[in-house]
């Protein structure tokens, strides 16, 4: 991919469109963020493409000064393989929320993570649909009183992290609504892995679900309950850094370092490329404290890659250049 | 005591209809294949049609484990595979069961005699086997151990086992055909040399069998005189014999090279549409991508992608894959982006008869999405033209920034025939509209005057940054609108866009009669019968009747109710219950539209198309 000369600012990727996302909307925070990790990037504008599905987050392509495609509910990831196999040289970034890419899109989610397409997957996961005024989403808790459950939600959640892994994702972070710096950081990051990159973003909706991650992204208590978790450092959190996990039998255990002859030498380091997804999967799971950063990124190849492997190798052996080799070859005949 | 027979020449027949039957296993598609290529290379007019269970691999000796394949020869013009045959070859009583009632009475009917054990009888439901109870006095059948006779011929080959000789039993029958039908039999002993190349004893006995299933026939008490069928007069050119769906697929093909463009296709298997898939995956050295998706939303979803992107993107599917797709052709209509839309028609509703034939996806194509979304609706006639509408959809589609939905139906996608081929010089020049050179002022949503069309900036061309989406766009900006008026101008400037193309498709013309009685009208797969049986009656003398045949489904030719008005009868034939005829009705006011519809599963008979046309001339 060529880069630009010329550095971008995040002016640079503002459409003209006006904004229309309720007032303390996380979707700005994520859309600043992205204009921010561009110019970082450093990939011409006309080389970025933006593909959503349908919901609030989906708007998101409008409001990019890039190309983009606002899609149909759910199918985002389907169309962005599709625009990849047509030219892998662009910068795919694909918008989606948690209904759109669990619920109505959920089969062309997991089937993008187990192709490793090269392009960067955001999810805003608000757990609740808001385009439709405040149903249930597929991440919506059991209990949880919306629209449509009056009486309190009866279907469990997925955990979006959970369920990538499953699919066998190979690069996924999870991060606050509230963070735009850490936030544009991993979205470079995630740009530059090669292979398909969710970045699930816990996103408050202020109309429909206020407050549904208070408890873990509340400035007041994020150091404390958060654990920001970067390749091959320890996995330390709190404000005094003085909390660490370690691995009790199957479990992830929480210590606190200088208790119990704990030092900071017993707690576990990240390793967020190995390939064994055991132990991102039960970071994935840990609701104290819940992790955030780039819990996997195991570089495999990608979908193109092997595609183009096998194209390479076709054309190489073949006798056709040009249709008409294929249509007069093998079993002809003349009529005189 | 023998009497020295004197054999007459062959006796020269026009054409001849065969049927090879026998259990999924035998071999029979391949037999009929070999018998049709070889009389194409002969020079005859030739229509295929296999015919096989859904089961893929249904128990042994079934009544519903039957394969079938028939082929129709001749050398006058063939435009379908027949009905009625003349000669049955049944290697198992289940076969004969399910397929006499197409033997013309006093035909022949070959059998394998060692099939017709006490087990195989019972699974065909016979109750006494019918080669000894008298039922099959009308015909004459000719009784052949041909497992036995395969086995006694193959006993000195080395290195087969049981299995590899019983199976080269239908290269016995084949032989007795070829005989029969005075063919060569050289181009299956090159196949078999080509198939077979690194089993050297495969090639012997499949050789070896062909020959004495050949000589077994002439030397044959039972049949008396061998037939001909003299080479047919069609122009002179380079031929292959070629089936609907790789027509299709090919047509595709040429298109992208003519369009200097790459092919994607998005596409998730269904009957009977698969092929196409399975033959454009092995064309990766013309630029091909495919992309088997995970359902039919995908497959049409990530061709809506690869268009975006600047690549000729298709999508192929069958009835209950397009009802899936429905939604993302809208998409792509509203986007105003390139895309063909495959549909291989088979029996309905739901899943219906998956390989079996109907033409009742029509209105699904022309109506079946929400809002108003016209659409360019094609439809082949003839496994061979199927490559013409494919190259049509794809240049369409490009030319006026619209989806494409291309009908063809499971008759003419398995059928096949043959095919003058087409080199991709002689195709029609393909201009897309993908703008390359900034321009100023520039707006994703600027038109043609003349087509409509609005121009292609497609992902990495600098300075045409821009969004799009199903959401309604503002007529100038492209931009999102919710304006009252410029949704209605819009709307109707879609469907205005898409009924331009009349202007860009020819006009439709009749064949046999231009004015007079009885005007039948067909459209799609139906083309081979319906013209069979008009000619039939011109033939005959009755010069009133014309036959006018649409692959332009909408827009419609701009001459269609003039053409119409030339007759005092007009009936339309489909494999449906009426729906192209509600849409002749719908747009002429005034007409006497009448119907003829069959919705078996079954293409039209000669006989009773010929009978129902006399009824509506008298």
């Amino acid at each position: 991919m060529e880069t630009t000369l010329e550095k971008y600012t995040y002016k640079d990727f503002e459409s003209d469109q006006e904004v229309r996302w309720c007032p303390g909307c996380d979707d700005y925070v994520i859309l600043r963020a992205v204009q921010k990790a561009l110019p970082e990037i450093g990939v011409k504008r006309e080389n970025v493409v933006f593909i959503s599905g349908i919901g609030c987050s989906s708007r998101f392509p409008y409001y990019m000064n890039t190309y983009g495609m606002h899609g149909i509910h759910g199918r985002a990831p389907a169309i962005a393989t599709g625009v990849k196999m047509a030219n892998p040289d662009l910068s795919v970034w694909v918008i989606t929320g948690d209904g759109d890419s669990m619920a109505i899109g959920g089969n062309h989610f997991i089937h993008v993570l187990r192709r490793n397409v090269n392009l960067n997957v955001i999810l805003f996961n608000n757990e609740i649909y808001g385009l439709t005024k405040g149903q249930f989403s597929p991440t919506s808790l059991v209990g949880q009183k919306t629209k449509s459950s009056p009486y309190g939600n009866t279907q469990p959640p997925f955990s979006a992290g959970e369920l990538a892994l499953g699919a066998n994702a190979r690069f996924f972070a999870r991060i606050g609504g509230n963070v735009p710096k850490d936030m544009s950081e991993l979205f470079i990051e995630a740009e530059k892995f090669k292979g398909t990159s969710l970045i699930e973003v816990l996103q408050n909706c202020p109309i429909f679900n206020d407050g549904a991650y208070d408890q873990f992204t509340n400035r007041a208590v994020r150091e404390d309950r958060q654990l920001f978790v970067e390749h091959g450092k320890p996995m330390i959190f709190g404000k005094e850094k003085d909390k660490g996990l370690v691995l009790n039998g199957l479990k992830l255990e929480v210590v606190t370092i200088g208790e119990h002859g704990i030092s900071e030498d017993d707690i576990l380091v990240h390793d967020a490329k190995t390939e064994d997804p055991t132990l991102h999967q039960m970071l994935v799971r840990l609701k104290y404290p819940l992790v955030t950063g780039i819990i996997r990124s195991f570089e495999d190849q990608t979908f193109e890659e092997r595609e183009m492997d096998v194209t390479k190798q076709v054309k190489e052996d073949s006798r056709f250049v040009k249709t008409d080799d294929l249509f007069f070859s093998g079993d002809i005949y003349q009529v005189f | 005591m023998m009497t020295p027979s004197i054999k007459p020449g062959p006796e020269v027949l026009e054409a001849v209809i065969i049927r090879f039957v026998g259990d999924s296993g035998d071999g029979m598609q391949l037999t009929g294949t070999q018998f049709s290529d070889t009389s194409a290379m002969f020079g005859n007019d030739i229509a295929t049609f296999p015919n096989y269970p859904a089961e893929i691999r249904a128990p042994q000796g079934s009544l519903y484990g039957v394969s079938g394949f028939q082929v129709h020869i001749g050398s006058v013009e063939i435009s379908t595979p027949g009905d009625e045959v003349d000669l049955l070859v049944a290697m198992n009583p289940a076969g004969l069961k399910t397929n006499l009632h197409a033997v013309k009475p006093g035909h022949t009917i070959i059998v394998d005699t060692d099939a017709f054990t006490k087990k195989n009888l019972e699974k065909a439901q016979y109750e006494a086997n019918p080669l000894e109870d008298g039922s099959l006095d009308n015909y004459r059948v000719i009784e052949v151990a041909m497992t036995s006779l395969t086995k006694e011929a193959l006993k000195d080959i080395e290195g087969l086992d049981n299995k590899s000789i019983t199976r080269t039993k239908n290269m016995f029958a084949l032989g007795m055909v070829y005989w029969m039908y005075d063919r060569s039999l050289d181009h299956t002993i090159e196949f078999f040399n080509k198939k077979f190349k690194s089993k050297p004893a495969i090639i012997e006995a499949n050789t070896k069998v062909l020959n004495t299933g050949y000589y077994f026939a002439e030397t044959l008490e039972l049949i008396p005189n061998a037939y001909t069928i003299s080479p047919a007069k069609m122009d002179a050119g380079t031929y292959r014999i070629i089936m609907g769906n790789t027509a299709t697929a090919w047509g595709f093909l040429a298109a992208a090279e003519k369009a200097g463009m790459e092919l994607f296709l998005g596409s998730y298997p269904i009957t009977p549409a698969s092929d196409i898939l399975h033959e454009l995956v092995k064309h990766r050295h013309f630029g091909v991508k495919a992309l088997q998706a995970e359902d039919e939303i995908a497959g049409i979803s990530s061709a809506i992608g690869a268009s975006f992107a600047g690549d000729l993107a298709i999508t192929t599917t069958s009835g209950p894959g397009l009802a899936l797709k429905g939604e993302a052709v809208g998409l792509a209509m509203m986007l105003e982006l390139p895309l063909v839309v495959v549909n291989v028609q088979r029996g309905g509703p739901s899943t219906g008869l998956p390989t079996k034939t109907e033409q009742s996806d029509l209105l699904q194509a022309l109506y079946g999405r929400n809002g108003e979304s016209p659409l360019i609706i094609l439809a082949a006639s003839t496994p061979a033209n199927c490559f013409d509408f494919a190259y049509e959809a794809a240049k369409l589609s490009l030319e006026h920034m619209t989806p494409v939905i291309l009908l063809t139906d499971g008759y003419i996608a398995n059928g096949s025939a043959p095919w003058k081929i087409k080199s991709v010089n002689d195709m029609p020049d393909i201009k897309n509209k993908v703008l390359s050179k900034p321009k100023e002022n520039w707006h994703p949503y600027d038109r043609d005057k003349q087509s409509l069309a609005r121009n292609w900036a497609i992902p990495g061309t600098p300075t045409f940054e821009h969004r799009v989406g199903g959401l309604e766009k503002d007529r100038v900006s492209g931009n999102v609108s919710y304006v009252p008026e410029n949704h209605e101008y819009m709307t109707r400037i879609r469907a205005e866009k898409v009924q331009r193309v009349e202007n860009y498709i020819p006009e439709l013309s009749t064949e046999f009669a231009d004015k007079g009685d009885l005007l039948v009208v067909g459209w799609g797969g139906t083309y081979g019968s319906l013209h069979t049986a008009v000619k039939q009656l011109n033939e005959q003398g009755i010069k009133t009747i014309g036959y006018a045949h649409f692959n332009y489904i909408n827009p419609l030719p701009k001459n269609t109710e003039k053409i119409l008005k030339q007759f005092k009868k007009v009936v339309v034939c489909e494999l449906n219950t009426g729906q192209f005829a509600s849409v002749l009705k719908s747009k002429f006011i005034g007409l006497d539209i009448l119907k003829y519809n069959k919705i078996q599963g079954l293409p039209f008979s000669n006989g009773e198309l010929v009978e129902k046309f006399k009824q509506l001339l008298k």
